[in-house]
């Protein structure tokens, strides 16, 4: 039926598979003295490759692999490339951010390597146990990184914390899933789309719908279920934060997009309204809640739940311009917290050596090219215009105004007013003259592949504010694919007859 | 030189992004940034000067335009164009650069790349501001405008810089959030962000005039924010005490006051009409409330902020007398205010850069020490006043007639009021700085007179004030040729600016 091999379909996670067996392999076969940091010049080129498979994934034609559970179309090859390059970013800036000593190494890479395996499952899944099994791959890898800094008790803290409550979330995805299966006889998304409207048990349908949100709300850190966010970000070491507030969220926005758009598509009056409720509850308690964190982590973790509940709000859109919108918001959200939690790792060191906004004091004259950088992606975090946060902000919030929710747009944007008051906190005080002990501090050594990771960052940040027509161009494929499944459609030969 | 027509705005725009690049990259040896900052903004002043000069009075529309589309989808064009309107202040912007960095040429001593930059920076999104015709394009430089000069306001201010920056920065950020919901909102209706399809589409009744006046009120409280506008105004004087000269010269007013003309009367002429009243009194309580606040003051600074409300007020109340003389003298006085200002505010500069202090007490009897500032001060000072022969005069008043013959005379003579007061504290301060006995400080401290190169920006500045007194119509006649009142009920082409005679037809389409 297919005429191309079904391994292309999946060839960014073979990449990314192969590239963690390698350096597992590599490893142990490395004397214990020996520096690890070759492994992660096997990670970065494992990354770049899984990036530059994905770009050729487009030149397939768009449809499914694998008796119908992988798909790759516009849709897949957006998110696959944004996490690709997010995990680039990650092990470019470890490669400098991790002290020679870290324990572990090795596993590290590994570990992130693996993760995204996951992560990019996730967005091409069009079976909702593969789309399962991928959320658990990436979740457990994300486990184990978040407590890396084993040794302090905020480390197990955070990796505890995380597991316990991200178990209970994929356990209430799991549940939806088998309750749709009970609803439909099938866990495909095709399928499921098609069978959903007939299905006659509506209170299965609703919890099926109502337990997916919950896992996958959990998993992008959208209130009311953010209470893990702050504390893992504490806990975790910065280097990590960079990848886990950015490519886990990535993915599991795409499969929000994909479970609301693709499979309750007919659920549409049901699940806008909760969503929007979500959006608007996630900006009040990410904002209000920041402004009084003094810790940079815990702010920005705050931070990334206002900004899911921005995202969110593109839902109030019509037709394809929410997921076009929500797309663009995921690429410009990503590479501007990748951008800043880059910096931070740098200012601050691995193992946080300077966690407080106060700390910051001075950052500017200590380094102009960190406090610069800080500066920028503070101001895209705000949502300046001509950077990447403005067009992001500015599609999802045209999306909703086009859907008709002004008081939605109104809320969000001052919502965005009220970010900039500790955004700024945090840019004042790297402005301010050092004073005291910062005096004393040396400026942050900044090596040359976290330069080039900082560079990616902020240059996909401007790129996003001045020239987004491409990106936007993507989206909007990717949008249009996501909700017109392709054509000739890879269903079962037999489907289980509709349960009664 | 008609090449250079179609891209010079283009040019004003680059060119001091440039510089600002350059400065970047350049060493940070001795005075270099000084001097490439220098450079380029004495350049982009004399690229400035060519608007004028091929600038043709009484054409109807925009001149030297260029419409290129930026982005599809939503329909981002970069659409820049200037006319009678904007002409002479993008001219003002490009010659209050240079004396900015003169301001700061010996105040600004650390990491003078990272001053310069940003100031540069900030000059493009101003230029921006006054030349863009597409609505987003104008957002976005008018969000610009805020980050370098929060920034520099932060990092280079007096005692408490970064908490004014943050004051300034929110103060001026969250009113724009309505705004850009408005033009959001605007455009989900039309399917334009283009200034001159939306005006034709609005007289053409594309809205009902409810929505219409959520959207005017939805502008207009960012404008109001930006020049300020009483009771607004809260931000001005704790940014005036701490940002350098050379940002106070340019922080309050011409973007505000140029947005209520542009996009506020502009756009919704109607609703515009109903608000005025309202406006008018406010501004009238700003006039006085900025004169009175300004005499008790002991930092020169916050004395020149409250002045600048009242002056501020002042033309706020001749733009929405809604005459055709009332806009006239409202561009000229942000013209000559502008011009002023920034004299005075650089002679200021130069006394806190000698004698290191705010406070107007510590003076005394500087005169005797600094004869050619104090001169300088003096005639910048009466300039400022109103006196005639010099550029306040013919700013205030075509205010003053307008408002008096043509609007309200109780509103006139209110005003008047506050211009009284305007002299008594002007003079009141340069007594206490000047004459009178010389203070220890002033005794104490040896001081210089003018450098040749502080001299050498003061003097065309004077003769600027003393030409733009003497022979305003050489810049009235271009200022009142473009200028054209609101028809109540709009046929096609009368709006505030004559449009193109053909529709945007994809535009129609939207409407539908």
């Amino acid at each position: 039926m297919n005429h191309i091999p079904d391994i292309f379909r999946i060839l960014p996670e073979v990449v990314f598979t192969i590239t963690g067996v390698v350096i597992m392999l590599v490893d142990a076969s490395l004397p214990a003295a020996t520096s690890r940091r070759s492994l992660g010049r096997i990670a970065a080129l494992g990354a770049a490759i899984a990036l530059w498979t994905s770009v050729g994934q487009l030149s397939l034609p768009a449809g499914t692999g694998f008796y119908g559970t992988v798909e790759t179309s516009p849709f897949t090859v957006f998110f696959h490339v944004l996490i690709a390059g997010l995990v680039l970013v990650t092990v470019l800036l470890a490669l400098d951010a991790l002290p020679e000593e870290t324990h572990h190494q090795g596993e590290y890479y590994a570990l992130i390597s693996f993760g995204a395996v996951g992560m990019c499952l996730l967005t091409s899944a069009v079976e909702l146990l593969v789309a399962f099994i991928a959320l658990e791959i990436s979740s457990i890898s994300t486990y184990i990184l978040a407590g890396y800094r084993k040794d302090t008790e905020r480390g197990t803290e955070a990796a505890l914390k995380y597991f316990l409550l991200g178990s209970f979330a994929t356990a209430f995805f799991l549940y939806g899933i088998a309750l749709a299966f009970g609803a439909t006889g099938t866990t495909q998304v095709y399928a499921l789309a098609r069978l959903i409207p007939q299905a006659t048990n509506h209170g299965l349908v609703l919890a099926s719908l109502a337990l997916m949100l919950v896992g996958i709300l959990f998993k992008v850190s959208a209130a009311p279920f953010h209470v893990w966010t702050p504390d893992v970000y504490e806990g975790a070491p910065s280097p990590v934060v960079v990848l886990l507030s950015t490519a886990p969220k990535a993915a599991a926005f795409a499969l929000l997009l994909r479970v609301v758009c693709e499979v309750f598509p007919t659920l549409e009056p049901l699940w806008k309204p909760l969503l929007l409720v979500v959006a608007v509850l996630s900006m009040l308690v990410g904002n209000l809640a920041a402004l009084r964190q003094q810790n940079v982590k815990r702010m920005l973790a705050y931070s990334s739940i206002a900004h899911a509940g921005y995202l969110l709000a593109a839902f109030a859109g019509l037709g394809t311009t929410n997921i076009a919108a929500a797309s663009f918001y995921v690429a410009a959200y990503t590479a501007m917290n990748a951008g800043i939690f880059a910096v931070i790792s740098l200012t601050s060191g691995y193992d946080d050596e300077l966690p407080q906004v106060a700390d910051f004091r001075g950052l500017l004259y200590r380094s102009p090219m960190l406090g610069l950088l800080l500066l920028f992606f503070l101001a895209s975090l705000i949502g300046i215009p001509f950077t990447g946060g403005f067009f992001g902000k500015f599609y999802v919030f045209s999306s909703a105004v086009d859907g008709g929710a002004v008081a939605l747009a109104i809320i969000g944007l001052l919502n965005s007013g009220l970010a900039a008051t500790y955004y700024l906190r945090l840019a004042a005080s790297a402005a301010q003259r050092p004073e005291g002990r910062q005096i004393l501090l040396p400026a942050p050594r900044i090596g040359i592949l976290a330069l080039v990771a900082l560079m990616l960052c902020a240059a996909a940040t401007l790129a996003l504010g001045i020239v987004p027509n491409g990106v936007l161009h993507a989206a909007q494929s990717a949008a249009h694919t996501l909700q017109v499944p392709p054509a000739e459609q890879f269903f079962p030969a037999s489907l289980p007859p509709n349960h009664p | 030189m008609n090449a250079l027509n179609q891209s010079i705005l283009t040019l004003l725009l680059v060119v001091p992004l440039i510089g600002a690049l350059l400065i970047a990259v350049a060493p940070d040896r001795a005075k270099l940034p000084n001097w490439i900052a220098l450079a380029t903004t004495l350049a982009s002043f004399l690229l400035a000067l060519h608007l004028p000069a091929h600038f043709v009075a009484g054409q109807a529309g925009f001149q030297y335009e260029a419409n290129i589309q930026w982005i599809e989808t939503p329909a981002i064009f970069y659409h820049v164009g200037v006319d009678s309107l904007s002409l002479w202040l993008v001219v003002l912007v490009g010659l209050l650069a240079p004396v900015g960095v003169v301001a700061s040429w010996n105040r600004i001593t650390e990491r003078p790349k990272i001053f310069y930059s940003l100031f540069l920076l900030q000059q493009t999104a101003m230029i921006g501001v006054f030349v863009s015709l597409d609505l987003m394009l104008y957002y976005g430089f008018w969000e610009l405008s805020l980050v370098p000069m929060a920034i520099l306001i932060a990092m280079y201010g007096r005692k408490n810089g970064p908490k004014a920056a943050l004051k300034f920065f929110l103060y001026t950020f969250i009113p724009s959030a309505p705004l850009l919901v408005a033009i959001l909102w605007m455009y989900a209706c039309t399917r334009s962000f283009d200034y001159t399809t939306l005006q034709i589409l609005f007289t053409h009744g594309a809205f009902p005039p409810s929505a219409l006046f959520w959207l005017s009120l939805a502008f207009l409280f960012a404008f109001a924010v930006k020049v300020p506008l009483f009771p607004l105004h809260g931000w001005l004087s704790d940014t005036y005490a701490e940002a350098p000269a050379a940002l106070a010269m340019v922080v309050a007013g011409k973007l505000g006051l140029y947005s209520m003309l542009r996009f506020h009367i502009g756009l919704f002429p109607e609703q515009a009409r109903l608000l005025a009243p309202w406006l008018m009194v406010l501004a009238v309580i700003g006039v006085l409330y900025g004169a009175c606040l300004a005499l008790v003051q002991r930092d020169f600074w916050r004395l020149m902020a409250f002045a600048a409300l009242s002056h501020l007020s002042l033309i706020v109340l001749g733009i929405y007398g809604l005459t055709l003389t009332g806009w006239t003298g409202a561009v000229y006085q942000i013209l000559s205010h502008g011009v002023v200002d920034a004299a005075l505010f650089l002679l200021l500069a130069l006394l806190e850069l000698r004698y290191g202090t705010t406070e107007i007490a510590n003076y005394g009897g500087v005169a005797a020490k600094l004869p050619r500032l104090a001169t300088f001060f003096v005639l910048a000072m009466l300039a400022m006043i109103g006196l005639p022969m010099l550029s306040g005069f013919v700013g205030e008043f075509l205010l003053f007639t307008s408002t008096f013959s043509e609007v309200s005379r109780t509103l006139a003579v209110l005003a008047a009021l506050g211009v009284i007061l305007g002299a008594a504290y002007m003079l009141w301060l340069a007594q206490r700085i000047f004459y009178g006995p010389q203070s220890p400080l002033a005794a104490s401290l040896p001081a210089a007179d003018l450098h040749p190169g502080e001299w050498g920006t003061l003097v065309p500045l004077v003769v600027l004030m003393l030409a733009m007194g003497l022979a305003p119509s050489l810049w009235l006649g271009t200022i009142a040729s473009g200028l054209h009142l609101p028809t109540a009920k709009a046929t096609t082409t009368s709006t505030v600016y004559a449009l193109p005679a053909t529709l945007n037809p994809a535009s129609e389409e939207g409407l539908r």
